[in-house]
Parts: C-alpha cells; structure tokens; sequence
C-alpha cells in the first residue's frame, strides 16, 4: 500500500510483526445492524455501489426480492429476504444485510498464503489488499460465512471493507450513513453492544422473548453484528451460521500441519545425507561384474 | 545398417550392458520428475508462507497459482501412464516380505543374506504404490481446489477437506521422492539407468539377480 496505516495487528501469511505503531485507542469499531428495524430498501446497496464505484451485471428476478441473487466482487453487500412462517401461522419478513462480517479472529486471514494480501487493522476492519492477492480462493475456503468472491475479470478476491478508507478518516461506512431507518448504526464495539442491549430488551418487551445480539464467539466475536428477533434460531435469516467457527479441516491444514510437514521434509533429506556420510554409497565392484561374467559365460 | 535400438530387458549391442529402460520410459520418467519439482516449489510456496519467494521463479504468486494445477494435470497424464506401464514389475510378492524383513541389512549394505531380488525390490515397488494412491488424491483433491474451474460445484466442506487432503498426500508423495532420490544416490549405477538407460551387469547381478539371469538366459543360448 502506498498509504502506510501503521495499525496492522495482522497480516496473512506473515509472522513478523506488521507496523501497528498507531493502535485504536478509543477502541475497536463495529457495525450494527437492526434486522428488525430493517425495512429492505436496499438504501445501503445502493449507498455501497455508488461510494465504491462498483457497478454488478444487471441480472434477472430469481423469485425473492433478494437482488443480484448472490453476492459477488461487484456486490459486496446483498440484502437477503426470508419469508418465515412462524409457529403462529404468521408471516414473518427477515430481511438481513448480508457482507462481511469482519471476524475478530478471520478465517481468511488465517487461510491466505500470499504475504500481506489480506490484514486486520487494530479497529477490528479485516481488509483484502488485492495488490497482494494471488486468486487462489483460499480465503473462501477458509471463512465460515461464504462472504469473499473472486473476481472472473482479474482474478482477485473481494468483500466488504467496511468502508475502512471512510472510516480511516472518522466518517461511518456508506451503508450506515444511507440507512433511511437507523437499522445500520456504526460506532465503537462497546457503544454498539449497549446500542443492541437497549433494543433486545425492546423487542423482548414486545413479545420476541428469543431477541439477542448476534455477536458470535467462535470467531472471536465479530465487527458486524446483528440484533435478531429470533437469536436462538440464526439460521431462519438465510442460513445465519448459529455457531460460526474456522472449519477443524482450515485449522489443520493451516496450523500444526505446516511445520510438521516441513520438519519432516527437513528431517528425511537430512536422515539421507546422514546415511551416505556415515554408512556411504552402495558401489557395484569389480568382483560383481567378474561374478556377472563368469555366470554369463557358463554353460546352460 | 540400422543403429541399434535399445530394448528393454535386453544386453546392449553397443555397451555390453543390459538395457533397462526403454528410451520412451525414460522420456516419460523425466516428464514426471520435472514437473514433480515444478508442482514441489509452486506448491510449497503456497503451502508455508516463508517459501513463498519461490513463487518468484514462476513470475509472481498468481501466475504460481494459474501455473500449478496446469503442470498437475501434465503430471498426472505422465505418471499414469508410467504406472500402467511399469505395473507387471511392482506386484508386492511373498518374496518381497522377507526383503522388507531384512530392510535393516539393506540400509547398512550387507546383502549376502537377502532373497533373490527380481527386476524391483520390495523398496521400490512400495515406492509405487505409494506413488500411485498420492497422485490419485492429489488429482481429485487438485481439482476439486482449482478455484477458476471447479470448485464452485463442491460443497464448502468437501473443497476445505480436499485443500487439506491436498496438502497431506504431497507431503508424504515429497518425502517418498526424497528416498526414491536419495536410493538413487546411494546405489551407485542405479540412476545410468533412468539416464542412459543401462545397468552394468556386475549391478545387476548384485542387487537384481533373478531378473539378471531371466536376462541374461536368452543371451547365453546365443
């Protein structure tokens, strides 16, 4: 990057420390997002297209309002409507923002084997710096919300960046400040936690007992967090995961597997060098090939 | 006249030595092997992040990433069609277990005790066993991971346990090259053979003996 953030706590495929000289002293951000405040007007895809200049392939109705039908590396916010049926037999419209949900502890960050394509600032933005990416789609494979796309055009991965080039300079990303009902509200975490507290207690009040704040620890909690109506059933709001976590096969193939592996390399090159120094070669000898002859030569 | 052609399994004309493999063999091994070490390097540098400079001999980590499954794929063709090839010779027999019994004496060159080894000991025919089932993970778990063409037809899990499974099988295929090396190295004149294609008969005869006389049977009666 040309312009030098100085507060990168992490940084993929890299172990040295990034430079993160400058911290978030009034603490980490975060993204609240009001799904029962939410009234589906798509103001924030709109708002996040215009302020990233992305522009998505005019596509067709798939049956739902949910429009463009997935997200992608021109749509790095998507409004997902879910009609539920209650127990009740009534009607309930959920309508979630879908994105990036910037994980406190990213699976893509840990999954990503090109140095510095993706990093974590100290206000808890997760951010792709495409420069670096190489395309192999890793990070899909690494975040348990299916969130990254990679571009068809040129090959890099995209998401949300939660607006970290706005936030950078102390204004809200373009989805919030667009939001006409206050569904989306932007502030530091613990703002934001007591923000969600005041209104699950709202919600409780007015006969959604299951109201919570979907914050989920498996990931560390995250930088995007919803009040739900139904928090004790997150999968009702288009397959919300309920306990979100690294996949065990990511961990793996990205924790102990790594240097195990290269120790074994190491180890069997080494086990090689040591037997020809200590034991030496196998040589065929002059008495061999006699042998050889002599028994070429009997008759049969 | 015609020049002489090398068969293999024969004495060379030429050489007085006996041709072990074929020219078109030996083409096809080093097809292997190139692109073994290609995918090796490529692949560690997207492996372990301190490897990934060697994504620089390739031109950078995303023509890395666009290059090795290609590579994979030339490798794949090649060795199987090696495998098919070679297959009558590395069938694990009754015989080869007392070899492995003895593997210790082998390692320390000691070989007056050991049965009678045909055209591949016990050592390298497990080589190609293990061999074989890695390259066949490697080409279904490579595929299901090529994200440009693939892997959106798999679902989320089947792609993360493929990227693992990926992983796992070059390790161990890596450490079975390393002694498929490193046997090369330490058993003088073995490697003439995968080059020039001849083993003296003074080598065959000390460590293939039953496949030196099935050889050699022929020749004699000439």
């Amino acid at each position: 990057m040309a312009l030098q953030s100085l507060d990168i706590v992490r940084r993929s495929a890299t172990t040295i420390p990034a430079p993160q000289a400058r911290g978030a002293t009034a603490g980490a951000v975060a993204k609240l997002i009001d799904v029962s405040k939410c009234i589906g007007c798509k103001a924030c895809q709109v708002a996040c297209m215009e302020w990233n200049d992305l522009r998505d392939e005019i596509g067709s109705c798939v049956g739902t309002y949910t429009n463009p039908p997935d997200l992608s590396d021109q749509s790095w916010t998507l409004m997902r409507f879910t009609e539920y049926e209650n127990p009740k037999g009534d009607l309930e419209w959920l309508i979630r923002k879908d994105g990036c949900m910037h994980c406190a502890d990213p699976g893509c960050l840990k999954a990503c084997p090109s140095p510095g394509a993706i990093v974590q600032y100290a206000n808890g933005i997760v951010d792709f710096h495409e420069e670096n990416c190489i395309g192999c789609g890793y990070c899909i494979t690494g975040c348990p919300f299916n969130v990254p796309r990679i571009s068809k055009k040129d090959h890099k991965a995209y998401k949300c960046t939660l607006c970290s080039d706005r936030v950078a300079v102390g204004l809200e990303p373009a989805c919030v400040k667009a939001c006409p009902t206050g569904a989306i509200v932007f502030g530091s975490k613990t703002d934001m936690q007591r923000h969600a507290a005041d209104r699950v207690e709202d919600l409780k009040s007015r006969g959604f007992d299951q109201a919570g704040l979907y914050d989920p620890s498996g990931v560390g909690g995250t930088h995007v967090m919803y009040v739900l109506h139904h928090a004790d059933q997150p999968q009702l709001y288009a397959d919300l995961p309920k306990d979100p976590q690294i996949s065990a096969f990511v961990k793996v193939w990205k924790g102990i597997s790594k240097p195990l592996a290269l120790l074994g390399i190491a180890a069997a090159a080494l086990t090689g060098f040591l037997h020809y120094v200590g034991i030496g070669p196998n040589e065929t000898t002059r008495e061999d090939e006699e042998a050889a002859r002599r028994e070429l030569e009997k008759p049969s | 006249m015609r020049p002489a052609r090398q068969v293999a399994d024969q004495v060379d004309v030429k050489t007085g030595q006996i041709v072990r493999y074929a020219p078109a063999t030996r083409i096809n091994h080093w097809i292997v092997a190139i692109s073994f070490v290609l995918l090796t390097l490529s692949g560690l540098a997207m492996f372990w992040p301190p490897l990934f400079w060697l994504a620089n001999l390739f031109g950078g980590g995303d023509v890395t990433r666009a290059l090795h499954p290609w590579i994979g794929l030339v490798m794949a063709a090649a060795f199987f069609l090696f495998a098919v090839k070679v297959r009558h010779d590395n069938r694990l027999q009754k015989a080869d277990r007392e070899w492995l019994k003895r593997v210790g004496e082998v390692m320390r060159n000691q070989e007056e005790n050991l049965p009678e080894v045909g055209r591949n000991n016990a050592g390298q025919k497990l080589v190609y066993l293990v061999a074989l089932i890695c390259m066949l993970v490697l080409l279904v778990s490579g595929l299901v991971i090529w994200r440009a063409y693939f892997t959106a037809y798999f679902p989320i899990d089947v792609t993360r346990l493929a990227a693992l499974a990926h992983a796992l099988f070059a390790f161990v295929l890596i450490l079975t090259i390393v002694v498929h090396v490193y046997a090369g190295i330490w058993v003088k004149g073995s490697l003439r053979a995968m080059t020039r294609g001849t083993v003296s008969l003074g080598w065959a005869w000390k460590h293939h003996r039953a496949w030196f006389r099935e050889v050699t049977r022929h020749t004699n009666g000439k």
